[in-house]
């Protein structure tokens, strides 16, 4: 019986959702790119529960919280991918698969 | 059936077909529009939330700038469609299950501690004013921070990414 | 006491000689060496004469603190030295004889390369030496005892690139060892019993003893105990095998330390413990009994050797057996007596078969000799002292001191006829093998190679072209201890020496005599009687019928070799006691022990780090995917687990 109104459950499976479809992407992509865009949409998951959790308990810090992953996230896709275009250079593939010499 | 559901369901479902779909496509742009669809429902579920400056900066920050980014780096690198290697069988085998695993854990432990308070709509208004309270005042190092991060992050992609100098050691 | 003689310096003396000789010898000429080798060790026997002339004038027994060394409660022992009449004839005896080899040695041993450490060795010898005949205790007795047995170990291996020269000295040292575990467990018990191993303090303790079945059983095994540790030192049997193997040293070794004074060790220990021996009967007789019955048996081996050395060798352990018989029946002043004169006697003989060693460039085969008497006529002169002396012949010392042991085996209240008849055939056939030595060593016509050069590593520097005499100094002390051998048996005219000795054995000494004067002098009669019919004997069978040894050897047939092969002791201990143990240590303690569960517990440890760390390592696959799988499974764990907790502490 769904309710008429939205309980905070629902946000919080709705970000659980995308995160878990975040690490299936990570586990399951080959290509660098798309891996790195897994990495994105678990961090977007993330701070939906953020804001969720921010509008449940009053607590604005929450959101700037959000804030601060957005910026994380966009120094780490800048610097993320000047690797992978640094990697490109040398192993002239994308293929995560061939990238994997640090081995025992 | 209160529209605050629906507009939450609508968007919701934006984000669970955008997300399904990026695993789906083969293609990296395809998988980045798809990214971009889901970050902009999720920009919509923010507002719902009451989340104004959030929600503005997710889709100027982050669907505007890092995703316009990932398309360059696409179109860069020329990535064509993804080759079917089977590199680890591990990571099918033991992560899929595992992540499953704590997902279902998670969700369990969701249902069963919050299940039914409600979050009315616009429930905690995000004012640029009221952040701008916070960040500014409790938050000013955690900001100044950031604003570092953000300059080393800068030069290490330029250093990372620039060609390299030719081995004759002429500098370029 | 009136006067501090300063006895530790005897000792000390020795040791600096030592420890110059050994540190810095092979820097020094040889000149050098021998000039402070000799002036310790004459060095020491001048203070031993110094003590002589104030001997009159102390207080005795005089006892001289040194050092603390231990004092815990319960027990205490010190560097102390004591002296009696007892002290006093060791002394002169250790000093004086072991002077005299000290010059010989310098000639015997002028070209063996290692010169300077034998002198080292040897002045070592001497420091523990007296340090065992001066101590007080039993304690500073026992490392004096055991530094002996070092020496000896040290200098019967002195060529030890030789295999059986270094085996024998292992032989010595093990052998000895194991005398030695009896002598601690009895000084054990003495701590145990008397909260002392003081002599004075023990002496008195066991004379205060009550009487009784417990302290008379203790008293018994304490001394059977110290018996043990005596045949171990002093080569008796069970414990005598190492003797004849230690004829591998150098020649001078065998007369200082296998002749003269590490031998008699046992016999001075037995003397000075005659205390507890007097009051426990039965462990006395224990070593009469063994003191004969190795007096007869080594006798008999010694018949039928053809190495002069050994010849010697089981001679000394069966007049060792003589000492150990007299101190069995009482008669301790008897014992030390004989023990005297056997340092004069059987040093001279080892000295003088060394001289005759070099005299023939190395060659010990008695039956390679012969006819030496014209070449070396110092030699003949002083062996032949030594030989009648050996056989009892009167007046020389030998007859003093071996019939007041047989007067005394026959006479005394713990003695009885059969030791004294055993003792009459031992000494027949004593004076048998003693001639046919000399027989055939200096009599008849020269059976040896041409000499030509190759004597053994002592002296190999001459060319041999017939035998020769050897030099001065080494003939030098052969003469002092052949007049040594003529008349120091007069100190027993009178009994002289039995007096001398008294204020020592006093009251235990089995003085009452049960048998008149005539017995006595009928006694004496068949003794030297038995000596001149072995004399007699030697010379009709290797000096006129040379032919007929050969004969009778072949008439006994397999019992002949028996006697030759030394009974084959060594090798039934070989197969009982060394093989089981060797094979044991072999299997059990190394194969099995060592290598099974020790190194394998610490290899397997290895092992089984190594494999883990194998299959761990798997993971490492340098794939990123596999990464992300494992720590996506770990985080479930980890989400999991605090779930768990989460719902605990609801």
């Amino acid at each position: 019986m769904v309710p008429s109104y939205v309980p905070l459950s629902y946000y919080l499976l709705l970000s659980g959702f995308l995160f878990a479809c975040g690490v299936v992407g990570f586990l399951i992509k080959r290509n660098i790119i798309t891996i790195f865009m897994s990495i994105e949409l678990m961090l977007n998951g993330v701070n939906l529960s953020f804001v969720a959790f921010a509008a449940h308990w009053q607590a604005l810090a929450g959101q700037v919280f959000v804030f601060f992953v957005m910026v994380v996230a966009a120094a780490e896709a800048a610097v993320g991918l000047a690797i992978i275009i640094a990697v490109y250079r040398t192993r002239e593939t994308l293929n995560v698969d061939q990238v994997n010499l640090l081995k025992l | 059936m209160s529209f605050h559901l629906i507009l939450f369901l609508a968007f919701g479902a934006v984000c669970v077909g955008g997300a399904v779909n990026l695993l789906v496509q083969r293609h990296p742009i395809n998988s980045a529009l798809s990214l971009i669809a889901v970050m902009a429902a999720l920009a919509g579920e923010y507002l719902l939330l009451g989340a104004e400056f959030v929600a503005a900066v997710q889709v100027i920050v982050y669907a505007g700038a890092i995703m316009v980014l990932f398309a360059f780096v696409i179109m860069l690198l020329n990535a064509g469609e993804e080759e079917n290697t089977s590199g680890s069988r591990i990571a099918v085998l033991v992560g899929v299950p595992g992540m499953l695993t704590g997902s279902v854990l998670m969700a369990w432990v969701v249902l069963r501690h919050s299940g039914t308070e409600s979050v009315p709509i616009g429930a905690l208004p995000g004012h640029p004013n009221d952040i701008a309270q916070l960040l500014f005042h409790d938050f000013l190092l955690p900001f100044e921070v950031t604003s570092v991060l953000i300059l080393i992050a800068i030069m290490g992609a330029v250093v990372l990414a620039s060609k390299p100098e030719a081995a004759t050691g002429k500098a370029d | 006491m009136t006067a501090n003689l300063n006895l530790w310096l005897i000792p000390v003396l020795a040791l600096a000689g030592a420890a110059i000789n050994g540190f810095f010898g092979k820097k020094l000429s040889r000149r050098a060496v021998t000039t402070v080798a000799l002036f310790f060790s004459g060095a020491a026997f001048a203070m031993a004469l110094l003590v002589v002339v104030k001997f009159s004038s102390l207080s005795l027994p005089y006892q001289e603190f040194f050092a603390h060394w231990i004092r815990i409660t319960g027990f205490s022992a010190d560097f102390a030295f004591y002296l009696d009449q007892l002290s006093l004839v060791m002394l002169l005896v250790v000093t004086g004889v072991g002077f005299l080899i000290h010059i010989y040695s310098v000639g015997y041993m002028w070209d063996d390369p290692s010169y300077y450490r034998f002198f080292s060795y040897l002045n070592l010898f001497m420091f523990f030496m007296l340090t065992l005949v001066l101590a007080n205790n039993y304690l500073l007795m026992f490392i004096g005892w055991e530094g002996v047995g070092l020496a000896s170990y040290l200098l019967i291996g002195f060529w030890f690139t030789k295999d059986s020269a270094a085996s024998a000295g292992k032989k010595a040292f093990i052998v000895n060892r194991i005398g030695d575990f009896g002598f601690l467990i009895a000084l054990f018990l003495l701590i145990k019993q008397f909260g002392s191993l003081n002599f004075a303090q023990v002496f008195s303790s066991v004379v205060h003893l009550s009487a009784g079945p417990a302290s008379e059983s203790l008293l018994t095994a304490v001394g059977i105990l110290l018996m043990v540790g005596a045949c171990g030192k002093s080569a008796q049997i069970p414990l005598y095998t190492w003797l004849p193997d230690a004829m591998e040293g150098p020649t001078p070794v065998s007369a200082l330390i296998h002749a003269a004074t590490m031998v008699t060790a046992g016999v001075y220990m037995v003397a000075r413990s005659h205390v507890i021996f007097e009051r426990a009967p039965t462990a006395l007789m224990v070593v009469a009994i063994i003191g004969t019955l190795t007096a007869l048996f080594a006798a008999t081996i010694g018949i039928a050797q053809t190495d002069i050395k050994k010849v010697l060798a089981y001679s000394t352990v069966s007049q060792l057996g003589y000492m150990f018989m007299a101190c069995g029946v009482g008669a301790f002043s008897a014992g030390i007596f004989h023990l005297m004169t056997h340092a004069f006697f059987k040093g001279l003989l080892f000295l003088g078969a060394g001289s005759v060693i070099h005299a023939v460039g190395g060659e010990q085969d008695m039956r390679k000799m012969g006819g030496l008497k014209s070449f070396i006529p110092w030699t003949f002169l002083t062996m032949g002292v030594a030989t009648l002396a050996i056989a009892g012949i009167p007046p020389l010392a030998g007859f003093w001191s071996k019939d007041e042991i047989l007067w005394k085996a026959y006479s005394s209240p713990n003695g009885s006829w059969v030791f004294w008849l055993i003792g009459v055939l031992t000494a027949f056939i004593t004076s048998f093998y003693m001639f046919r030595l000399l027989y055939m060593t200096f009599f008849g016509d020269y059976r040896g190679a041409k000499v030509d050069g190759h004597g053994h590593a002592a002296h190999d520097a001459h060319g041999h072209g017939k035998p020769h005499e050897s030099p001065m100094v080494m003939l030098v002390p052969l003469m002092i201890l052949a007049v040594l051998s003529l008349v120091g048996g007069l100190v027993g005219w009178g009994n002289h020496f039995e007096h001398f000795l008294a204020p020592v054995f006093g009251t235990g000494e089995a003085t009452t005599e049960t048998a008149s004067s005539f017995t006595e002098w009928l006694l004496m009669g068949v003794s030297v009687a038995v000596a001149l019919l072995g004399w007699w004997l030697a010379h009709l069978l290797y000096y006129r019928r040379a032919d007929l040894p050969q004969k009778i050897a072949d008439a006994f047939g397999s019992f002949y070799e028996t006697v030759v092969h030394k009974y084959y002791i060594d090798e039934l201990y070989a197969a009982v006691f060394v093989k089981p143990l060797v094979d044991g240590s072999t299997r059990i303690l190394w194969q099995g022990v060592d290598r099974n569960i020790i190194d394998a517990a610490v290899n397997d440890a290895g092992e089984g780090a190594r494999h883990a760390s194998n299959e761990v390592r798997h993971m490492q696959s340098g794939n990123i995917r596999s990464y992300a799988g494992w720590i996506a499974a770990g985080s479930a764990v980890v989400i999991a687990f605090m779930i768990w907790m989460w719902t605990e502490a609801r």
